[in-house]
């Protein structure tokens, strides 16, 4: 998004600020910071501290409000499980989704744009052409088919078949469980969000292209990999960073929403999504299995997009 | 301009043609059948639904049979729910679905819009600032989170809307809100952003040197080049709506589209599978076109620069 903020003329003023300290001097960056940290380092180490598991039921205490005497200070689901625990168990899984995800889309779409840009003419063409391509499919369609039809035990006996796996090797009881699951939504989350970072790195690149260090790189009779590791990309992290910041939360997103549709985390284990899902069909009964992790996840993507807004403005960025 | 639009049309038909095919063999390619029940079936009832259904024959007569059932325009009969054909059961969900997708496009459109000019005119004034956080609130706001919430306030507690289901004027308005709301607020954001940017053009201080009013200048010429953003993103708004009506309809149990593509993904239903994909990339692909024939009216630089 185009940051209307910071005019041309502001931008001789914007180079004191671009320097590192600046950025972490900013508030706009260093509370949706600490907000997104408290919330990972809650889930990745809460889990320990707590006195219950995310899968444990106690049926006799099945949908109990939230309470301060009884230790379920967040109440439990229909089957006595602790809401907490579950809550911090489930950032684990989007946190996790979310960021291999963004590191998949960054893998692809950050060499693909760079590319594209630094070559130019036809090459360009057609490799823009085909992001064109993919940008106009119903994608959120393709991915919901995709899971339900291949994210099944069918696919890894497959599997196991093709490639001669042992059939209790370590790798393949994980797919039995959660990790087929987990595999397909970092695949299929990866491959749909790079579309948007290509085009921006791409744009990036064809403005760099005619910088005087590039010419003087090429002069110097440096490859064209060689100038596009060294020079261009180096040169774009900023658009990057910002970039990248802004996909964690909308792949966050489409994770909760795949999970709410029943195509993500399979119970008892759990993501946002799942939990907001189960939420809603308790609604009547027991509000606080909604209102509890639907807030947790809105604090999330708001702090991110947030952090994005915040980084964007301090790094005087333009996308 | 013409032949821009038939140069498009024309090179969407292989698009068209590349999604149908991958997808049919890639719902032949996953493990299960359409014709799986719960319970296990004589194998000599299953080899004659199969005939009956042209699923004995190899895959190639089968995709031979589906595209010429497509120049007919047959979407070929559903494996699933018997005595219906896709044609049929596409039929009665669209509407359902567009209607929902319509209303919350227009409300998205209209309310953002307004709602992002009165934040640029009002640049950094307490008006601008609480829009722009509650614009970063929409856009963080899930509509699966919403819709339930929504629900919880004002159909079980207010008693004011049905919580769920389909028929008159009442159970429109809670879909539509949620559904829209993050575009509302994502619009907002485009729009302001754009304002912004118009306003600092040389033709806005010519326009107001002449001694233009200001209503005019804001509408006449500044809301014309910063609506730009808006339009070149409904292309991708209306695929995001699309998928917005998957989870809207199920929080509020719609018999549209998405519900029924939902249900025929996990039942292997594949000529609905296709029949869905396919009516779907049509539509966005219409629309695509739409938008950017819109651009080029408003946005004369693309028009020349096209010709």
């Amino acid at each position: 998004m185009e940051n209307p903020d910071r005019r041309p003329t502001d931008r001789t003023l914007a180079l004191s600020t671009v320097s590192r300290p600046g950025v972490l001097r900013n508030r706009a960056v260093i509370i949706p910071a600490l907000i997104v940290l408290l919330i990972a380092g809650a889930s990745l180490l809460g889990p320990a501290f707590l006195p219950f598991t995310y899968w444990e039921t106690h049926l006799e205490l099945g949908a109990s409000p939230p309470s301060l005497t009884n230790g379920h200070y967040l109440g439990t689901d229909l089957l006595g499980r602790d809401l907490l625990a579950r809550m911090l168990y489930g950032g684990r899984i989007s946190l996790l989704v979310g960021f291999l995800s963004t590191a998949v889309s960054l893998l692809i779409g950050v060499p693909y744009g760079a590319i594209a840009g630094y070559l130019g003419g036809r090459i360009d063409e057609i490799m823009m052409r085909i992001v064109d391509v993919l940008y106009s499919l119903p994608y959120m369609f393709i991915v919901i088919l995709l899971v339900a039809l291949f994210a099944q035990p069918g696919t890894v006996d497959a599997l196991v078949d093709v490639f001669d796996l042992a059939p209790h090797n370590p790798i393949v009881s994980w797919l039995r469980g959660p990790g087929l699951r987990l595999v397909f939504l970092f695949m299929a989350l990866g491959a749909v969000s790079w579309l948007t970072l290509a085009r921006i790195v791409r744009g990036q690149v064809l403005v760099l292209k005619n910088a005087g260090f590039i010419d003087a790189a090429r002069a110097l009779g440096q490859t064209p990999a060689r100038i596009i590791v060294r020079h261009v990309i180096p040169n774009t992290l900023g658009v990057i960073i910002v970039y990248t910041t802004l996909t964690i939360p909308s792949v966050i997103l489409q994770e909760a929403f795949l999970s709410f549709l029943g195509l993500g985390i399979r119970p008892p284990q759990a993501s946002w999504g799942t939990l907001v899902s189960e939420g809603m069909q308790a609604l009547a009964v027991a509000p606080w299995l909604l209102i509890f992790p639907g807030g947790m996840l809105v604090l999330t993507l708001l702090s991110l997009n947030f952090l994005g807004d915040g980084l964007r403005d301090a790094l005087d960025v333009r996308i | 301009m013409v032949r821009y639009v038939i140069s498009r049309t024309f090179s969407s038909v292989p698009l068209l043609f590349v999604v149908i095919t991958v997808s049919f063999f890639l719902v032949r390619l996953a493990p299960g059948s359409p014709l799986a029940r719960e319970r296990a079936m004589p194998p000599e009832i299953r080899a004659r639904l199969e005939r009956h259904y042209g699923l004995d024959r190899p895959w190639s007569t089968q995709y031979w049979n589906y595209l010429r059932g497509l120049l007919r325009f047959d979407l070929g009969p559903s494996y699933k729910q018997k005595e219906a054909s896709v044609n049929a059961l596409i039929a009665r969900a669209w509407p359902v679905s567009a209607t929902l997708g319509a209303l919350a496009f227009a409300l998205a459109l209209l309310a953002g819009v307004m709602l992002g000019c009165l934040a640029a005119v009002r640049r950094a004034t307490l008006i601008d600032r609480s829009l722009m956080f509650l614009a970063l609130m929409g856009v963080s706001l899930p509509n699966f989170v919403l819709g339930p919430i929504l629900i919880l306030v004002v159909s079980l507690n207010l008693l004011w809307l049905p919580p769920a289901g389909w028929g008159g004027t009442r159970h429109i308005v809670l879909p539509v809100l949620t559904l829209a709301a993050p575009y509302v607020a994502y619009i907002a954001r485009l729009t302001r952003a754009g304002m912004l940017e118009a306003l600092q053009e040389g033709y806005i201080l010519t326009a107001r040197a002449k001694g233009m009013r200001e209503r005019r200048v804001l509408i006449g010429h500044a809301l014309r080049a910063g609506i730009l953003p808006v339009v070149s993103f409904s292309g991708p708004a209306v695929a995001f709506l699309v998928t917005g009506t998957v989870v809207v309809e199920k929080i509020f149990a719609i018999p549209g589209l998405g519900n029924l593509f939902v249900q025929a993904a996990f039942n292997r239903d594949y000529t609905l599978i296709l029949g869905i994909v396919l009516v779907v990339s049509t539509a966005l692909f219409l629309f695509n076109l739409l938008v950017d024939i819109i651009m080029a009216i408003l946005d004369p630089r693309i028009r020349y620069g096209k010709s």
